[in-house]
């Protein structure tokens, strides 16, 4: 691991300022950075360490019936937030569907947005690869793997998002709360993850120097608490990354109609795949095998496999957002099950 | 630059005064504190043999910077047993044979020593597998583990009955 | 630590009073091992011990031109860089050849890259952090040239052998006319990956030099044979190099002979004049480490109208590294388990740019296996026959091809309390037939396990004292398998003492050679030994109670008396005897030392097939649409001669066939082929399975005697798990769905249908 200078922060306004300095990163679990560190991928100058600001810790109500989670709460602590889970169960499902008990203990929500992904040519350190040396190009194009992007890629960079978390979120219009040198801001979570385009080297929406320092949820995010899941294939039955993945969210009219309706998949792209076309297919329908599939058929739109290693994960992403669907029509389970989000989470 | 660090270490006050801020919370145990009960299987969050407890919370220490814990308790698996008597969690690993080669058994203990802190698994062997997957054992004492863990965590519900 | 807590599946049976053999004790080593007090090797740092970190090669084939050493020396706390610039001299070439175990290893003796993971340099550091970073500096430079990566990327031959000298082809009849004789053949082509061991515990090495003396902290399944390659290399005598080596954080066949990064820590040492430690990160034990060979395999089977075989052809494609030999000898398993008129096993090979194959956990066997039961599978399918039965019609009664009656074979009774256990009877023969009450697809299949029974040379000492207490020692070595306490029990129960009288010594090359922990034989070896060096003591001591008038004893003559509790007693007069320390005080003796050895007998090996057997039974859900898989129940009933204890037994059964698990669904090494670097080194993306891929098993111990496998009658149980299982679990995946998957391992995507 490159050495680095450490600096630990009193104070939110300490931190933004001490973050100014080209080469900073900022600490929190270390979950990820440090993992990219001691691989070479990350090498910071300095180190700001923000694991004990204060006022990043709480997760409140807010008047308007949305939720502020601060930055810094681990993710075990949110998932296992009695208000929370019960408000937003599919964000907490899906928070326990990711990693393992320890890193969830220690994992940050703000760390969780800015997981890098695992693209082993992004991760070797020496593969050519444009998010990590712009220009030297792209190594997994030519030879795509089953983890690969077949939705919103580019020719400069096929990677996808390893995030389990962001997948609910941006289903629920989650905003993310940033402190920066020129004040606070707040950009939709679903802005915040940049494809990949002609820059991959640029992730999210994220100025040098800026913090993340809260996940908001807005009101309506409560309103599907009734029929929300996350659902998530995987390789092995826990500790492990996604293959495909989705967050299905609806409401359901005193007719049994279809009010609203949310859905993100994960596992696709280099950030959660929604689109409009597929929530809008769904409003007014009654709850449907039909209805799904075309929510998923639209969802698919214009996919592409990178090679033939990722090719199913087109037809995959489809049934598993049929699934998802159906699950939450179903209605969200008393508790989240023994194995959160598994085909075999059954309650 | 040295970094002055006051940690509670197996409920003992310690003071350290870290030479190089790349020190993880395990290279810290194992190379400069003689506490090599953690062990280092992969060194990057994916295998769990690191495992210890900080602030009460299971962890891998691999991917923890010393630095970043200043004020933090922390227990590893030397300081889990009260003298000759093995924690509960202890003796039912080897009640059950929860372990082969035991590389991987301190981590495993002390993540199920924070599983059962964590009360959200209670006995129920799904649950259990759920939360003991972040501990990898590759000789396969899975099954061994299981019953360890189911075990001790009925004991220690019994122990706080009793006590309340 | 208490004896009595045992799982009451284990058989109380066949227990002898006052024998501590076959006894279900808990480790001995557990205390150590659940307090973190276990030492492994890389738990020591001697005083002034320096870190070593490796640089790597990142390329798969061609030179390292340049190292950029000023950076890393420059690099705070770094001691010295260790290239091929300036590594000492070693008194033999790396890559020279002396025996079966001898692998040519990577020790900087020139700028060569000939795979992926290569240690190129090594950097010795004041501290870890330093060193890491240190040999991150070095941002070697290479020629890269173009790698042959994957079965099809090299020129298929004929390897002289395979495995540790097996044949590579064997034959008994006439397979082509077999063929054609048949009413009914099938064939199909598996293939299996490249698998890395993956052990918890890296290579480690701790090693320091006082002059010409070696002493060396690291694990090895075999102290002797590595005390051996270390001395060739450094030009010093066997007896000049000490290694202790009490735990072994898992072997699989990894540790079986030195690795490159060991012998490397031992010249850095050299080099820097001060102990050094040197531990392999993760990433780097994918190379230099061995790996289990991948394989292409072909089988072509015949059957009559009644389902006999009339042929039995299995064609075997693998791959070694193109500076050495291992060539995984898949077809072991079909030389030994069906009858069959006509039968034939070939094995080729090509060479590729990665590290040299060795031996990983029932290699040949495990391999062979998932083909050959794949194979019978589909046979039985296209017979319209249980697979059981199918299995039973072609019941070999003594061995194929060699036509060797079996020493002992239990098989028979494994498929039926298998069977019964599992509930077999009743399974729809066709797939795809059966959901549960949630949807899944369930689907239950079956394979027959197999190992061969191995001994190898091993030497124990063993001392009696007049107090009643008994000293055993030897090189044995324990990696997970409970050597600590079942060699111990052995001992106990040689001299005839309490396990509480018995001191017991082992893991260290001070002590006598044990042989290999590995080939499943290690309780045979190092337990023959001790037992014979046990036997040696109690004939000594019977010799002296006999012989003397004065002894209850007398004229009992050696034969007609036992040892047990710490007494001999007559064996036609139980109560006629007396003490251990009567015997030696009359006689004026302190103790009494004996020496034993164990070894194969040839005649008994010529004359007889020894194997262990097994029945392995697979339930696995799938889900429907999304064909993710989940093993919802496995049983295993396996034979393997006298259990010493059969708690540790259970659970050699219990990893063995979760390794199958892991090899069925889990396991590939992935490579990109332009470059021979890997995608997945690491356990993150490297699957083993987790605690909630392993469901509910059962390990069925078989009662089986065996007088002439050797003087314990016990065969091993280490790596028989693994095989039969990844069968079970292909054809089981199969009957739930109804797609034959004959890649490994069988992951989702194959399955969406």
């Amino acid at each position: 691991m490159k050495t680095f200078d450490y600096i630990r922060p009193a104070s939110v306004p300490e931190a933004v300022a001490a973050g100014q300095v080209p080469g900073t990163a900022f600490l929190a679990a270390g979950t990820n950075l440090v993992d990219l560190m001691k691989g070479g991928v990350a090498t910071p100058e300095r180190i700001v360490d923000i694991t004990r600001l204060p006022g990043l810790s709480s997760i409140e109500r807010l008047p308007d019936g949305g939720t502020r989670v601060g930055a810094l709460v681990r993710n075990s602590d949110l998932a296992y937030d009695a208000m929370f889970e019960k408000t937003y169960p599919m964000v907490a499902e899906a928070l326990l569907a990711g990693a393992s008990a320890q890193l969830r203990n220690a994992a940050t929500v703000g760390g969780n947005l800015m997981q890098r992904t695992r693209c082993p040519y992004f991760t070797d350190a020496v593969s050519p690869c444009n998010k990590r040396a712009p220009g030297s190009g792209c190594a997994a194009l030519g030879h795509a793997t089953r983890i690969h992007a077949v939705q919103g890629w580019s020719e400069h960079c096929i990677a996808t998002h390893p995030s389990d978390f962001c997948v609910p979120l941006a289903a629920l219009d989650a905003v993310v709360e940033i402190a920066g040198p020129d004040g606070a801001r707040a950009v939709p979570l679903t802005a915040f993850h940049l494809l990949p385009g002609d820059h991959p080297e640029r992730e999210t929406e994220l100025r040098p120097g800026e913090l993340i320092t809260a996940l908001r949820l807005p009101p309506e995010a409560a309103s599907f608490r009734g029929h929300a899941r996350y659902l998530k294939v995987r390789d092995r039955t826990s500790y492990a990354f996604a293959v495909v993945s989705a967050a299905a969210a609806l409401t359901l009219e005193a007719g049994g109609r279809i009010g609203q309706a949310r859905l993100a998949l994960g596992g696709l792209a280099l950030k959660p795949w929604r689109v409009a076309e597929a929530e809008a297919a769904l409003v007014g329908q009654v709850p449907s095998p039909d209805a799904y599939a075309k929510a998923a058929d639209a969802a698919l739109a214009g996919a592409k496999p990178t090679g033939e290693a990722n090719a199913f994960k087109i037809e995959l992403a489809r049934r598993v957002a049929i699934r998802a669907l159906t699950q939450a029509a179903a209605g969200t389970p008393a508790r989240i099950p023994a194995l959160p989000a598994s085909p075999f989470g059954i309650v | 630059m040295t970094i002055p660090l006051r940690l509670t270490l197996n409920g003992q006050p310690r003071e350290i005064a870290l030479d190089d801020p790349r020190v993880t919370l395990l290279d810290l145990l194992r190379e400069r504190l003689g506490l090599t009960g953690a062990k280092k299987g992969c060194d990057r969050g994916q295998c769990g043999a690191c495992t210890v407890l900080v602030d009460g919370r299971r962890i891998n220490s691999c991917l923890t910077l010393a630095a970043s814990l200043d004020g933090a308790e922390i227990l590893t698996i030397e300081g889990l047993a009260e003298g000759d008597t093995l924690h509960p969690v202890q003796a039912a690993f080897i009640a059950h044979d929860g372990f082969q080669c035991g590389f991987c058994t301190p981590g495993q203990i002390m993540s199920a020593v924070g599983l059962i802190r964590e009360g959200q698994a209670g006995t129920d062997p799904e649950r259990i597998r759920e939360g003991m997957s972040g501990n990898l054992c590759r000789c396969g004492a899975y099954a061994g583990i299981l019953d360890a863990v189911q075990d001790a965590a009925a004991r220690t519900t019994e122990q706080r009955e009793d006590a309340a | 630590m208490t004896a009595t807590a045992s799982p009451s599946t284990l058989p109380a049976g066949g227990v002898r009073h006052g024998s501590s053999i076959g006894q279900p004790l808990t480790r001995r080593d557990g205390p150590l091992k659940v307090t973190g007090q276990a030492r492994f090797s890389a738990d020591n740092l001697p005083p002034g011990t320096l870190h070593a970190a490796l640089c790597v090669a990142r390329i798969a084939k061609g030179r390292v031109t340049g190292l950029d050493v000023a950076a890393a020396a420059a690099h705070p706390g770094v001691v010295a860089v260790m290239t091929p610039e300036n590594a000492p001299t070693l008194a033999k070439d790396p890559d020279a050849k002396d025996g079966p175990f001898t692998f040519r290893l990577d020790l900087l003796q020139n700028d060569r890259v000939r795979y992926a993971n290569q240690p190129i340099a090594v950097v010795i550091a004041e501290t870890l952090e330093a060193a890491t970073e240190g040999a991150r500096l070095l941002a070697p430079t290479y020629a890269a040239e173009t790698p042959r990566i994957g079965l099809d990327a090299g020129e298929v031959f004929t390897p002289p052998s395979v495995g540790v000298g097996a044949p590579a082809a064997e034959s008994d009849g006439d397979v082509e006319a077999g063929l054609a004789a048949a009413s009914k053949t099938i064939a199909a082509t598996y293939e299996t990956p490249a698998q890395y061991h993956n052990a918890m515990e890296p290579h480690a090495a701790v090693a320091s030099w006082e002059g010409n003396r070696l002493t060396l902290l690291m694990p090895t399944q075999a102290l002797a044979m590595s005390q051996g390659r270390l001395a060739g290399l450094f030009g010093i005598s066997p007896d000049d190099i000490h290694i202790d080596s009490p735990y072994l954080g898992g072997g699989f066949g990894s540790k079986g002979v030195p690795a490159g990064p060991q012998v490397l820590a031992c010249m850095a040492a050299k080099l820097v004049g001060k102990p050094v430690k040197l531990v392999p990160t993760r990433t780097q034990m994918y190379g230099p480490m061995g790996h289990r060979g991948p394989t292409r395999q072909t089988l072509r089977l015949g059957t009559d109208a009644a389902g006999k075989l009339t042929a039995l052809d299995h064609h075997i494609l693998t791959a070694s590294s193109s500076f050495d030999d291992f060539f995984e000898p898949a077809g072991r398993a079909t030389s030994t388990l069906y009858a069959s008129p006509a039968l034939a096993i070939r094995h080729e090979a090509v060479r590729l740019d990665t590290g040299t194959p060795l031996f990983m956990r029932a290699p040949g066997e495990a391999t062979g296996s998932v083909a050959l039961e794949s194979a019978l599978d589909e046979m039985a399918h296209e017979l319209g026959m249980d697979p059981l039965d199918f299995r039973l019609a072609n019941y070999a009664e003594v061995e194929p091809i060699t036509g060797k009656p079996f020493s002992s074979k239990a098989l028979r009774e494994c498929y039926r309390r298998g069977a019964e256990a599992f509930g077999w009877a009743g399974r729809p023969l066709q797939p795809r037939q059966t959901r549960d009450k949630d949807g899944f697809l369930v689907g239950t299949g079956m394979g027959t396990a197999t190992f061969p029974s191995l001994i190898f040379e091993g030497m124990a000492r063993a001392e009696i004292r007049a107090d009643g207490t008994g000293t055993v020692e030897l090189g044995a070595i324990d990696m997970g398998q409970g050597s600590w306490t079942a060699l111990a029990q052995i001992a106990a129960d040689g001299l005839g003492i309490g396990m509480d009288a018995l001191t017991f010594r082992m893991g260290s090359s001070d002590l006598p050679n044990a042989g290999i922990a590995g080939g499943s034989g290690h309780t045979a070896t190092a337990g023959g030994a001790i037992h014979a060096a046990a036997a040696d003591v109690i004939r000594q001591l019977a010799d002296l109670a006999t012989n003397d008038p004065a002894s209850p004893l007398y004229g009992a003559g050696n034969a007609g008396v036992t040892a047990a509790d710490g007494r001999l007693t007559r064996r036609d007069d139980p109560s006629r005897g007396e003490s251990v320390t009567d015997i030696l005080a009359r006689a004026g003796r302190a103790s009494i030392e004996g020496q034993g050895k164990a070894g194969a007998d040839p005649a008994a090996q010529a004359s007889y097939a020894m194997h262990a057997h097994g029945a392995v039974f697979a339930e696995v859900k799938v889900d429907p649409d999304l064909g993710q898989i989940r093993v919802s129940r496995l049983v295993g009933a396996f034979a393997a001669g006298r259990v010493i204890n059969p708690r540790l037994v259970q659970s050699q059964y219990y990893g063995g066939m979760i390794w199958g698990l892991s090899f069925a669904l889990h396991e590939r090494a992935e490579m990109d082929p332009r470059t021979g670097r890997f995608l997945n080194d690491n356990l993150a993306e490297y699957h083993v399975p987790v605690n909630a891929d392993v469901p509910a098993m059962e390990a069925i111990l078989v009662h089986e005697d065996d007088a002439v496998v050797n003087n314990l009658g016990v065969k091993g149980v280490g790596e028989i798990g693994i095989t039969g299982t990844v069968g079970a679990i292909a054809n089981a995946i199969w009957h739930a769905t109804g797609v034959r998957v004959r890649e490994m391992p069988i992951t989702l995507d194959k399955l969406l249908v």
